[in-house]
């Protein structure tokens, strides 16, 4: 099979969904001249031309609504976001009217898009490095994914497009470069279905996105010391499916969710929530979450540096659950 | 012939006007004998609204329409039994089934898509509506309309900058009464007419007397024929009077003066193109009254209909979250 980037993944997928169906377009700041921001669709406009892939003015809100139109009249807009952090100006057409507009018209009209939300940190800072995963999830009538996984981007974004409903992509930036077997023919990848990625007997982590690849890393030294860690990995965030975890959870009894955002009210906290209410018969230890500092993001790298989490703080996170200590989350 | 085709086109404009008076004005009453939660009044854009939506192919254009334009939806076919079911929140009601609010208009087979409350949001859709039809060849023209309290959102300003680029096939309706619920429009905005801003976008804008129907008309057949050849969108702004409060939650008292709205009952526009008609000899004292007795009867039907009509069932409200 060949191996291939996270990146290369979501093109493939992209691409395959494009060919497959002539009411897919693109549109997105800096798609056609640029020929994207961070490349993931490179190339398209010459193999697609600029009817399908469209450079929009500088307006979150203009074009995020623009393409709940489209997605009413029977188009299937693939909608770039070019950060999360520009998506937060299209927030009212994403929570009051892409994940609406199917319930408060009684059925009415579908509205089948994808907003791509390139999401991630480098030395961008406070207003260019976060994590609003949470935001989306939260609402009723979106469907949010955030694969951690080449293999899984691929058959995901193919899901994303050919789903009836809103689909939030939250692709983070730092696994473009991640690679991983994918096949080479087009393949869906179901929506609300976790998995359970390694099978472990200790402790149960719990993650998705960028956490994932993080996690494995962090799993294969436990190994070495003979921690032996199951992984969970969510791949969907709405709608939720515990089932994976909490099947896990009654094996390893301990738990630690890694994601990648200030810990507080987070994504995190609802599985924290769920381990405690679903799986309360089967409870050993502390449940641990592992996050950003609860810090605007700062820009020098070093500083940057000591509030992300890392393979170490999962390492750690497991540590002190095996040891039955309890969690003390700061926000300063 | 001709002249005979006329009067009856200029008859139907003046029974859609009446009958968006006659309903809204019993949904009013509703809301003060505690059936109705909400009321958004049409009272006084009757004439832009008729005059507007009967430029446009019902059931073929796509209208997108905002909380005032109950005048609108009953032109393009929308039913007065649908309006009042809507009203009641009944389960039968095509708009929602009881899962939005009264006069967020929408209706598939009609092509009418509504807005949420924050206002303005539907104008980004209404252009994203006509790209799909662009990009297809769909023969379409969409309208969308809101106030000119809404002209300050930047969603409106965005979706209208983007029409502008793409030459997309829509009709940006301002209805100006005056007011922002309460803000006069002098604290709105530093321009006279909101059509003065479509020259930033690149097409043109046009100031209409909202409360004359045949100039409302007039100046939406010429908008439709523009979009139809393809030279893009007209933003048409139509100078109306607010002769209600804002909304049923809504006392004006507060801000409005007496002599204000005194005023704005003198431009009347049902009353107006009463007048019209009656000077002009089209409509006879025979024909109003038959007019009238037709709208009581169908406002009475409407309003016993809704009122017997179930409400929705709670076991099915968590239908339609995700498409089935």
């Amino acid at each position: 099979m060949p191996v291939i980037t996270f990146m290369e993944a979501l093109r493939q997928a992209l691409r395959d969904a494009m060919h497959a169906d002539e009411r897919v377009f693109i549109i997105g700041e800096d798609v056609v001249h640029y020929d994207s921001a961070y490349g993931v669709t490179k190339g398209f406009v010459k193999e697609f031309g600029d009817k399908r892939i469209r450079d929009m003015p500088i307006a979150e809100a203009g074009y995020a609504g623009l393409g709940i139109g489209a997605a009413m009249n029977g188009l299937r807009p693939v909608v770039e976001m070019m950060t999360t952090n520009f998506a937060l100006l299209a927030l009212d057409m994403i929570v009051n009217h892409a994940a609406k507009i199917h319930y408060m018209f009684g059925g009415q009209f579908t509205v089948p898009i994808v907003f791509r939300l390139p999401n991630g940190y480098g030395q961008l800072s406070a207003t260019h490095s976060q994590a609003f995963d949470n935001y989306y999830a939260y609402i009723p009538g979106l469907k949010v994914v955030a694969p951690g996984t080449p293999y899984d981007a691929k058959g995901m974004m193919r899901a994303a497009i050919e789903d009836p409903d809103p689909v939030i992509f939250i692709e983070h930036t730092g696994i473009y470069s991640v690679k991983g077997e994918v096949p080479e023919e087009s393949y869906t990848v179901p929506i609300g279905k976790s998995n359970l990625l390694r099978d472990g007997k200790d402790v149960t982590i719990v993650c998705y996105g960028r956490m994932t690849p993080m996690v494995q890393q962090a799993a294969e030294k436990l190994a070495e010391e003979g921690i032996d860690a199951a992984i969970v990995d969510l791949r969907t965030l709405r709608p939720l499916d515990m089932e994976p975890v909490i099947e896990s959870f009654r094996k390893t009894n301990r738990a630690v969710i890694a994601t990648e955002e200030w810990t507080s009210v987070g994504v995190g906290a609802e599985i924290a929530a769920r381990l405690y209410t679903e799986g309360f018969d089967y409870i050993d230890a502390p449940i641990w979450r592992v996050g950003f500092d609860e810090v605007p993001m700062p820009y020098a790298k070093n500083l940057e540096t000591a509030v992300v989490p890392h393979p170490e703080s999962v390492i750690d996170a497991v540590k002190q659950v095996l040891a039955g200590k309890t969690q003390r989350i700061r926000q300063q | 012939m001709k002249q005979e085709r006329d009067q009856t086109h200029l008859l139907e404009m003046y029974r859609l006007m009446r009958l968006a008076r006659s309903l809204d004005e019993r949904m009013w009453q509703l809301n003060r004998q505690g059936k109705a939660p909400f009321v958004i009044s049409c009272q006084g854009h009757e004439a832009a609204q008729v005059g507007a939506a009967l430029a446009l192919r019902a059931g073929h254009d796509w209208v997108v329409p905002y909380y005032r334009d109950l005048g609108v939806v009953l032109t393009m076919g929308m039913t007065p039994r649908e309006v009042m079911l809507a009203l009641m929140a009944k389960a039968e009601d095509p708009n929602s089934g009881g899962r939005q609010m009264p006069a967020h208009y929408s209706h598939r087979k009609l092509n009418i898509v509504s807005h949420s409350s924050p206002t303005g949001t539907q104008v980004p859709h209404a252009v994203g509506i006509g790209l799909a039809a662009q990009m297809r060849g769909d023969d379409i023209v969409v309208w969308t309309a809101y106030g000119e309290g809404t002209s300050s959102q930047g969603d409106v300003h965005e979706a209208m900058n983007l029409a502008g680029v793409m030459k997309l096939p829509v009709i940006f309706f301002c209805e100006n009464n005056g007011y922002a619920i309460s803000v006069p429009q002098r604290k709105q905005m530093g321009v006279e007419n909101v059509a003065d801003r479509a020259a930033g976008y690149g097409f043109p804008g046009v100031v209409v007397d909202g409360t004359n129907v045949l100039e409302v008309h007039e100046a939406t057949m010429a908008a439709v024929e523009r979009a139809r050849r393809g030279d893009g969108p007209t933003l048409i702004e139509a100078k109306c009077v607010r002769l209600t409060a804002h909304s049923s939650d809504d006392n004006d008292r507060t801000y409005r003066t007496a002599e204000d709205l005194k005023a704005m009952k003198a431009q009347d526009p049902v009353v107006k193109f009463e007048t019209y008609l009656t000077s002009e000899g089209i409509l006879d004292d025979a024909t109003k009254t038959k007019i009238l007795n037709e709208i009581k009867e169908a406002v009475n039907d409407a309003t016993k209909y809704a009122e017997a009509a179930p409400l929705p069932d709670p076991a099915t409200v968590k239908r339609y979250v995700f498409a089935e």
